[in-house]
């Protein structure tokens, strides 16, 4: 195999870390809204803290006084003009909705 | 101004730390970042867009009018506009919120600093001055409506509103009782009314308020506070404030701590609770929108907008005080509302133009006019100003009818109802009527000589030097005139007559 | 007369205009070979009726004396568009059964410049993926087998592997591809086809299902440098639904072709000379060096110092916009839904996600949940964002030297199906030379030079300015001349 020079730098990295622990990536995949049993988290934290570790290389790079990228290809913001050119199109908005009823999507009640 | 705005503790006396984030509606034809229509009360997600639905692969364009009116209400406020600004996304998940984010403005948002002047005491405008700081206002999409009550076991989901521009302006925690805040909200209307911003109709919800409340034993830290979330009237935000205010008195005195978290109010119990708070919710994963680029502003774009504002209602009651020579209190109301004011100057320009007079010498008598008669008149009917039955036009023929003579005091409030019922012209109903005023002095001799004739003992009785008497012969004389001489004109007579 | 289904575009297109065959003949052939084409699995969706339609079309109009740039060419697309009346998915079983109402703008211009369509192409499920293998529908096979004997399935590469695959397999002519770190590269080098990336903002995002938002581009796959120039100046063009779309012209690329790369200067950067990179991969880039300079170009070296933090900053930046552009797939308005007894909205919401969608993609809405998340904003997303701008620095500074830049597509040739598939790391340094030019948004293209010792396709990169398409296809077609690649896949399916 031909990636050990680059595996190895990651190794490296991984090893700085800060590990994710599972009540972590039960709590990520809980804001992400993915269901996920303890098993799978297990499962899923190797995983993860590998890739968290390799990207945590990053953290080497000196990026003071660096602006994030803001547009990839220079670009301006084109405004729109005020006027309605769309909507009144109800049959296509529920067309694929699992559930709709009366002109309306349908979901499980929700009590504020 | 110091508020000396206190709540009455087991411990002491409390002081109260308000902030507002106002959500205003920008007045626009189409949504932020669709070309859907904003009109309010259509069949449910008629007014959609694939984009507002969050199809795969739909993708937000900026309107520029949104833009616009947020750079003019900055300005219309003082506050710095950001040149270059950006939108981000906010993440969580809800039904009204196909994206599963919403787009807003944190990091950069389109206006900065700014600040408000509000009056507490509209009697006393100069006097009880307060600064509001302004921290920011940015642009957002708002979000769609879930219904609760129409099935058993379902949420029904219209997005017609889903995307329509907000401005949320977001206010320093610079109030201190629910007088303040309601003031604040008031003075904020209106000079968003003033710019065309917004309409500021809080009933259907083009404008609603999260109410941040803190309270702390005076010359204390800031508490911890509580954020009430979409209050839709004045009335209520005052209400959120007092209760809120009590109830973390209360929790603290009884040895609890105030939580930071989101609460909603129960109109009909006039209290907030606490939203079934989750876990996640201050965790909203906030990072630029890559769908949209950064938004540079022109130099000309600022300075169009700013050339576009209209003269704001602080610039207007000075100016109403010292070129109209109006009392502070009166310019005041005149200037409350973009409306009203409207009005007064189209009163105020026929006025002169039908005198032929400055607007400066006219401006006093409609003043007066327009704040008791009109009001008074309007306000027993139950109508607004804008659907007024007298025009201003009206209103200034019936002024210019009281100013040449034609009708008096008592006569001019005669035709001021019958207008105010029919909506008919002052003139035409002085013609049918008959109500015109007269200084004939032939016809008053002629009556007068009659009455003088008819009450010889009175006559006596008042050269004797019952002067009072004089009144039972003025009244004599109108009685006789059915009201139209002109009273001026009948007392010389008299006097002549009764040597 | 030749097989059909042996012609390229620029083939089709100017034998159907000089009478030597009907659409309705070319549209038929190629429909008898997704037919055919089961064992690779290229297609999620199969429309022969589309591609006759637009041939029968294409006939009229060409009778009538209206036919237009691509009357005649069935093409297939890529299932990250969105196609009016047909399932598009993205590959994934979250959006299994949605049929958009309204057409992605890319597909819309071909269409519109009288293509047909043969079916919806397989992928990476949301494109996320370097080898095919994360498709709801199944892994799409590359026609290419080791010359071993052995028949093990081989990746076509990915996320844009349905579409490599039909094309070096001649079941399709060309087809679309998608990148956003290297989705239409890498297939393209694994199955000894072309493939163009063209400058971010060239081709409409408006109706592609979105992966990463600042990186992911359209773009055509063909068996030529001149094929993909046709499709790309159809495909590419400004479009206001999309405010990241560039407003420029679209130049006519094919008229512009030339491979005389005199006066122009070729940059080597130093910092792609991946110490482990195996040998015949430095061999065939040595070669590439060859042919620039046969073909008049002056030769530099170059440093990109900032190249080895790309892949840790895309596989940061990509899964942060795909955290939040993947929220809408909630169940409510479309596609799939999943409601446990008793379930409320947002136990639907988990439910339906984690059913919905596969491991890799619930892997990257984890990453990028994670690092957007409080107190790890700053030091991984921000962090990332401003080495991107370090790494399009490097380029600014490189095109002070050259005009192109010449990099090996992929650091190794196609692997088997399987074998990476349980060490993510691995799989996504796949994309080490194609990424950094996403994450700066450059224009460019891979092209086949050679085989590997095993028999399988090799690919050359040309990276080029910003907007300097035509630059960048003359340069791929410099490398095609000399090349001279035309190994093929023997037939099995
Ligand atoms: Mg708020
Ligand atoms: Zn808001």
């Amino acid at each position: 195999m031909h990636f050990t020079r680059l595996q190895q730098r990651r190794g490296d990295a991984s090893r700085a870390a800060m590990s994710v622990d599972t009540q972590t990536v039960l709590r990520i995949a809980s804001l992400a809204r993915i269901a996920m049993s303890e098993e799978e988290a297990e499962r899923l934290k190797p995983e993860l803290n590998n890739i968290l570790g390799w990207v945590e290389q990053l953290g080497e790079v000196d990026t003071s006084g660096v602006e994030p990228l803001a547009a990839v290809i220079a670009n301006h913001t084109r405004m729109r003009d005020d006027v309605v050119t769309d909507g009144d199109k109800r049959d296509d908005i529920l067309a694929n909705a699992p559930v709709a009823e009366h002109g309306f999507f349908a979901v499980p009640k929700v009590i504020e | 101004m110091v508020s000396n705005y206190r709540i009455q503790g087991a411990t002491g006396e409390w002081e109260v730390v308000i902030g507002l984030e106002v959500h205003a509606q920008i007045t626009s034809h189409s949504k932020l970042f669709s070309g859907a229509s904003t009109e309010f009360g259509q069949e449910p997600n008629c007014n959609v867009s694939l984009v507002d639905a969050a199809m795969p692969g739909m993708l937000p364009v900026v309107n520029g009018e949104c833009l616009r009116q947020a750079v003019r209400t900055g300005l219309a406020l003082n506050a710095q506009i950001n040149r270059w600004s950006r939108f981000d996304r906010k993440n969580y998940f809800y039904a009204d919120l196909p994206q599963g984010y919403q787009i807003s403005q944190l990091f950069h948002p389109i206006v900065g600093e700014g600040e408000i002047e509000v009056s507490l005491d509209e009697k006393d405008p100069e006097g009880t001055v307060k600064t509001i700081g302004i921290e920011r206002i940015h642009v957002e999409q708002d979000a769609g409506k879930l219904m609760h009550d129409q099935h058993p076991t379902m949420s029904y989901v219209d997005l017609n509103r889903c995307g329509v521009a907000l401005m949320e302006i977001v206010s320093r925690p610079d109030m201190a009782s629910p007088a303040e805040a309601g003031a604040y909200v008031r003075k904020l209307r209106s000079i968003l009314r003033y710019v065309g911003s917004c309409d500021g109709n809080m009933e259907q919800g083009s404008m609603r308020a999260d109410v941040n409340v803190s309270v702390r034993k005076p010359g204390d830290e800031l508490g911890t506070r509580t954020e009430t979330k979409n209050v839709n009237s004045i009335r209520f935000i005052q209400q959120v404030v007092e209760t809120e205010a009590r109830r973390q008195v209360d929790l603290i005195e009884d040895g609890g701590t105030v939580v930071q978290e989101t609460r909603l109010f129960d109109p009909d119990k006039g209290e907030t609770r606490s939203m079934r708070s989750k876990e996640d919710a201050h965790d909203y994963r906030y990072f630029p929108d890559p769908d949209l680029l950064p938004i540079e502003l022109s130099e000309e774009f600022v300075a169009e907008a700013k050339a576009s504002l209209p003269e704001l209602p602080d610039a207007k009651r000075h100016r109403y005080e010292n070129e109209l020579g109006l009392s502070a209190y009166n310019a005041a109301v005149l200037t409350a509302e973009a409306e009203t004011a409207r009005w007064f100057e189209g009163l105020a320009a026929e006025s002169a133009k039908k005198q032929g007079k400055p607007e400066a010498d006219v401006a006093k008598a409609a003043a007066n006019w327009l704040i008791s008669d009109l009001f008074g008149g309007l306000n027993k009917l139950g109508v607004d100003l804008d659907s007024s039955p007298i025009s201003a036009a009206q209103g200034a023929e019936l002024l210019a009818l009281v100013a040449d003579g034609t009708l008096s005091g008592p006569l001019a409030k005669q035709v001021f109802e019958i207008m105010l019922e029919t909506g008919d012209d002052p003139e035409k109903i002085v013609e049918e009527k008959g109500l015109k005023q007269t200084s004939d002095t032939g016809a008053i001799e002629a009556v007068i000589a009659d009455i003088l004739a008819a009450n010889s003992d009175k006559v006596e009785e008042y050269r004797g030097g019952k002067d009072k008497l004089f009144g039972f012969f003025v009244g004599q004389t109108m009685k006789a005139m059915q009201g139209k001489a002109n009273p001026k004109v009948v007392n010389e007579l008299l006097r002549k007559a009764l040597g | 007369m030749t097989d059909i289904t042996d012609l390229g575009v620029a083939e089709i297109r100017d034998g159907f205009r000089g009478g030597a065959f009907s659409a309705r003949e070319v549209a038929e052939a190629f429909n008898d070979a997704v037919a055919g084409s089961d064992a690779l699995n290229c297609f999620i969706v199969k429309t022969p009726e589309k591609a006759l339609e637009a041939a029968d079309e294409a006939d009229r109009a060409l009778a009538a004396g209206e036919a237009k740039p691509l009357s005649g060419v069935p093409l297939g697309i890529k299932d990250l568009f969105c196609t009016k009346g047909v399932q598009s998915t993205a590959a994934s079983h979250i959006l299994e059964g949605f049929v958009p109402p309204y057409e992605s703008t890319v597909s819309g211009n071909l269409l519109e410049a009288g293509a047909g369509m043969l079916g919806k192409l397989n992928m990476d499920q949301f494109a996320m993926g370097s080898s095919n293998e994360t498709s709801y529908f199944g892994n799409v096979v590359s026609p290419w087998r080791r010359n071993d004997g052995g028949n093990t399935p081989m990746s076509p590469g990915g996320s844009s592997g349905g579409t490599s695959s039909a094309i070096a397999a001649h079941i399709v002519p060309a087809a679309t591809g998608t990148d956003t770190g290297g989705s239409i590269r890498q297939p393209a080098a694994f199955t000894g086809i072309c493939g163009m990336k063209p400058t971010y903002g060239r081709c409409s995002r408006y109706g592609m299902v979105a992966f990463a938002s600042s990186l992911d581009q359209a773009g055509p796959m063909a068996r030529s440098v001149k094929d993909c120039a046709i499709l790309l100046e159809a495909m590419a063009g400004y479009d206001a639904k999309d405010s990241t779309s560039l407003n420029e012209p679209v130049p006519h690329w094919e008229a512009g072709l030339s491979g005389d790369l005199k006066g122009k200067k070729i940059g080597i950067p130093k910092e792609y000379r991946v110490d482990d990179m195996p040998e015949e991969i430095d061999a065939l880039w040595k070669q590439g060096v060859e042919w620039m300079r046969d073909a008049g170009a002056e030769i530099v070296d170059v440093s990109l110092p900032h190249t080895k933090y790309a892949l840790p900053a895309y596989y940061i930046i990509a899964p942060a916009e795909a955290s939040a552009n993947l929220a809408r797939y909630d169940g409510v308005r479309y596609g799939l839904r999943e409601t446990p007894d008793g379930a409320n909205l947002q136990e639907m919401y988990a439910a339906t996600r984690a059913a919905g969608f596969g491991d890799e993609v619930k892997r990257r809405i984890m990453i990028g949940t994670y690092v957007l998340s409080a107190g790890f904003y700053d030091a991984y997303f921000t962090q990332a964002t401003k080495v991107r701008t370090l790494i399009a620095r490097d380029f600014d500074q490189a095109w002070d030297s050259c005009d192109y830049l010449l990099t090996p597509t992929a650091p190794s040739a196609a692997f088997g199906l399987g074998d990476l598939s349980d060490d993510p790391i691995a799989m996504y340094l796949n994309d080490v030379f194609t990424v950094p030019s996403s994450l700066a948004g450059l224009p460019a293209i891979a092209v086949p030079g050679g085989l590997s010792k095993q028999g399988l396709p090799l690919g050359l990169q040309i990276i080029g300015k910003a907007l300097d398409e035509q630059g960048v296809m003359n340069a791929g077609l410099a490398m095609e001349d000399r090349a001279g690649f035309t190994a093929r896949a023997e037939k099995w399916w």
